[in-house]
């Protein structure tokens, strides 16, 4: 009987027939952390026996979430960092570098890797064909001390999208309206595996949009298989040779098929206080936006920089809106610049923030003020993320988030495209 | 071996609470000083229940309890604030392990029944919840072999410094 991706990386990676419900010991091939969960993380290390890290060379440490720090007791917690990467030799991504899974994406991940982060956006590299999940910091700590970790094989389902997406629908959409139909449980424990011709087509920075909130069902990993388009991207990034086809057996058994018509997607928009609260944006023409955030590691590519200044190049922002961007990762940030997206955006009324998660958890750099509602391009709703619980936080596309912030209100991009 | 038996009150929460609501994004800068960061333990889901919760209480909640972010420190300031064990109807795969990891019991059991303040008792071996104050009793589902060796060494790091590997 074939095998599903996760089957196939796992059964690799395990040395063993590994199938669903199975528990593996599997080598991991990176492992990061950030830093908010990094200094537990850090701790939990050196209170184990074993002191060494398996391999410093695929052990990566970023400073993304708090960049650059807003108070000193999270400057300390990067002192902390900065000196267990000099001490130990692992990769260090400092203040500036960007989130650590769009720079996961650019600089690391492989295909049929297994990845393991501290944060549970790690699932991200999966448009990359890499088993990339994320756990707490006691596991991250011992699989940077072993080398390995155990799971349970997860089932999968799959998600077969086919057809093409409309102007001004796009991935995003597709993934907020699959976690609508299931629901923020709808995965717990599962594999998610996209195919179809919709994806098949798909580009990497919307594979990994799509990815990045497969947790936000609960999913273990967001799958897709390894392919030119993968291939392209991989050998855009200087790492060509790193390319290895990953993809499921045409005999691999799923737990069940959910069918997606791509036309069939409108834009969407997840409402307070939970990813799955989901509608269509035009059914929220009322609603108006005090903030609007375009960044985070689920929409904060270059093609995200590039589709919000195309949208504001030569107009205003909205009187009374704030509207923050900010690119993913350095890179993003100076391909932007190059582009002249960063110049349409300010121009527009646009604040530029620094590579990094910016407001997205709260910390700083966006966080809201009492009954203030913010339109977001990132993942998560959850009452009191962005700082504040009287707060009140829409997730949509980059298309729609630049359409609203012209609006003021929550707006159907395709009302101004 | 005598039987253990865990007793404390129930402070009861609804379905979907999420690890901000658990431990909020916005108190990172206490990730370093666990003490202080456990004051805030639950706040947004309920503002007294740090105040009000006594060493060996449970919290009892419905389903996908602690979906979200991957942050350990979510069963850690709940072991902080003295829970014993956590009853659900179902957990969010990240914190369940997280919870295990930490030597914090996560129980998959039927919650319906058990109101604000019941006594409970539970028997970690026999797989039951006795509900003192309504006199009815509920079993949960089995931790699993591989994650109750880790919970039965107090934690991961317990686990691992006790074995020294992962041995399944």
């Amino acid at each position: 009987m074939g095998k599903t991706i996760s089957e196939k990386i796992l059964s690799v990676k395990s040395g063993s027939d590994a199938r669903a419900g199975d528990i593996v010991i599997s080598a991991v091939d990176l492992v990061f952390v950030q830093d908010t969960t990094g200094p537990l993380t850090i701790r939990q290390f050196k209170s184990g026996n074993k002191q060494t890290l398996a391999a410093p060379r695929r052990t990566a440490l970023f400073i993304d979430h708090a960049s650059p720090s807003p108070n000193r007791q999270l400057s300390n917690d990067h002192i902390f960092m900065r000196e267990f990467a000099a001490g130990t030799g692992c990769l260090l991504f400092d203040a500036g570098s960007g989130v650590c899974h769009q720079v996961v994406a650019e600089q690391l991940a492989r295909p049929g890797d297994v990845i393991v982060g501290s944060d549970s956006h790690t699932v991200t590299a999966g448009a990359l064909g890499a088993f990339a999940t994320g756990m707490g910091s006691s596991d991250v700590a011992v699989a940077m001390s072993l080398g390995k970790t155990w799971f349970r094989v997860p089932e999968t389902i799959g998600i077969k999208v086919t057809g093409k997406f409309a102007r001004g629908v796009g991935a995003k959409d597709l993934v907020l309206y699959l976690i609508g139909m299931i629901g923020s449980d709808g995965a717990t424990y599962k594999a998610l595996e996209f195919m179809g011709s919709a994806v098949e087509n798909m580009p990497v920075w919307q594979r990994l949009t799509v990815s990045n909130m497969a947790i936000e069902a609960g999913a273990k990993v967001g799958l897709f298989c390894s392919d030119d388009i993968t291939k392209k991207y991989l050998k855009s990034q200087g790492r060509g040779q790193e390319y290895t086809p990953i993809s499921a057996d045409a005999d691999a058994v799923y737990e069940r098929m959910i069918d997606v018509a791509a036309d069939q997607l409108e834009p969407m928009v997840a409402m307070p206080h939970a990813v799955d609260n989901t509608a269509g944006a035009k059914s929220l023409a009322h609603i108006r936006v005090d903030q609007v955030f375009i960044g985070t590691c689920t929409n904060g590519r270059l093609e995200d920089m590039a589709e919000a200044a195309s949208m504001l190049k030569n107009k205003k922002v909205h009187a009374g809106v704030r509207l923050l961007v900010c690119p993913a990762s350095k890179k993003v940030f100076t391909e932007s610049i190059s582009a002249g997206h960063i110049q349409a955006i300010i121009e527009a009324g646009g604040i530029i923030l620094p590579p990094g998660c910016a407001g997205c958890l709260g910390l700083h750099q966006g966080a809201l003020g009492d009954k203030e509602v913010c339109l977001s391009t990132a993942n998560r709703n959850f009452k009191g993320r962005m700082g504040n619980p009287e707060g009140e936080i829409y997730l949509a596309s980059t298309a729609t988030a630049a359409a609203s912030a012209l609006t003021g209100k929550i707006c159907d991009p395709r009302e101004v495209l | 071996m005598a039987e253990h038996i865990l007793r404390g009150k129930a402070f009861k929460f609804g379905d979907g609470i999420s690890t901000d609501l658990i431990i909020a994004g916005k108190y990172a800068h206490l990730r370093s000083n666990l003490p202080e960061l456990a004051k805030h333990a639950m706040e947004d889901a309920n503002p007294e229940f740090v105040k009000l919760v006594k060493p060996g209480d449970f919290i009892v909640a419905g389903s996908n309890f602690g979906l979200g972010s991957s942050r350990e420190h979510a069963p850690l300031v709940i072991k902080l604030a003295g829970v014993s064990a956590i009853l659900a109807k179902s957990f969010a795969r990240i914190f369940f392990r997280n919870a295990i990891n930490q030597g914090v019991p996560a129980l998959i059991c039927p919650t319906d029944g058990i109101s604000e303040g019941d006594t409970l008792e539970i028997n970690l071996e026999a797989g039951l919840v006795h509900n003192v104050t309504k006199n009815e009793s509920y079993s949960f589902t089995k931790i699993p072999p591989t994650m109750l060796s880790i919970l039965n060494e107090g934690g991961l790091i317990p686990y691992i410094n006790k074995h020294g590997d992962l041995k399944l």
